[in-house]
């Protein structure tokens, strides 16, 4: 890894390390038990930005993807590759988390609700990208085919957030209430949850870039490989 | 104190999974650098010759 490399790698894994671990200290110190729920609410704060990163996550996907559908350069290749996988990553853990809390809230794991539905068709969506990725191995006809996939897939980011509020559902709008405001009424409970949202964003971008690397190592090693064949043969 | 086995499911998912990915990205790009170190090597030794 080259010297920039590595600084960025060094200020990146701890900023996002100390984040996560401030994050813990206000979910599980500073901010108080929701009255009406106790303390399962606290999933809440690591639940929401793990929403919120995933949407993103699935936005940089579809941005690279068309910057890669136009320009042809690996570089937004490796980086829709890469945020897809870790888009997956925080998608799958939303899935997780929320019926954890809903369990005890609603009685339930799983209920097909109008956002917990849309959201389990975005993992599948993006399931069905990396498995695409994976099957169509290196080349530039795969990586098409999986970017227009990735491009469709973000249609469902817009219809998971409006959900709540275009359909019957049980599942809480909280940053935005039905009525306009608000869901947490606290101030310690708007600062942590605002905390987190900054620690899983910094969480993203550092496993965006360990993620990209691993991409640009590969390419990279390939290339090699290619170049010690080529000079086999000469 | 009720429903804190949901909370400690939760969040012990949460970390598990991310320490999981995190381990074994790491231990890829270790694997590659060390591939890119080698095959740089043995480059140089077929310039040499």
């Amino acid at each position: 890894m080259s010297s920039n490399r590595r600084l960025i790698d060094l200020i990146l894994a701890p900023l996002a390390g100390l984040g996560m671990l401030l994050a813990i200290y206000m979910v599980f110190i500073y901010v108080p038990s929701d009255q009406a729920q106790g303390i399962v609410q606290r999933i809440f704060y690591f639940h929401v930005p793990l929403a919120i990163m995933t949407f993103l996550a699935f936005g940089v996907v579809a941005v690279a993807s068309v910057m890669f559908l136009w320009q042809g350069t690996r570089f937004w290749d490796r980086l829709a590759h890469s945020a897809a996988e870790v888009g997956m990553l925080f998608c799958t853990l939303v899935l997780i988390t929320g019926p954890i809390w809903a369990r005890p809230v609603w009685g339930t794991w799983w209920t097909w609700d109008a956002r917990l539905t849309t959201t389990l068709i975005l993992w599948l969506i993006y399931a069905a990208y990396l498995m695409m990725r994976t099957v169509s191995g290196p080349g530039d006809q795969g990586a098409r085919y999986a970017a227009i996939l990735g491009i469709v897939g973000a249609v469902d980011i817009p219809i998971i957030n409006r959900s709540v509020y275009w359909w019957r559902t049980i599942h809480p709008a909280v940053l935005v209430t039905r009525e306009g405001s608000s869901g947490l009424n606290d101030p310690r409970m708007q600062a942590t949850l605002g905390f987190c949202f900054v620690a899983f964003f910094l969480l993203f971008v550092w496993l965006v870039w360990v993620r990209n690397e691993n991409a640009r190592l590969r390419d990279a090693v390939e290339g090699m490989r290619q170049h010690v064949l080529t000079g086999h043969e000469a | 104190m009720e429903n804190l086995s949901y909370l400690f499911a939760a969040y012990a998912a949460v970390w598990v999974l991310l320490f999981v990915y995190v381990v074994v990205l790491s231990r890829r790009n270790r694997a590659l650098e060390r591939e890119i170190d080698e095959l740089r090597q043995l480059l140089q030794r077929h310039q040499a010759s």
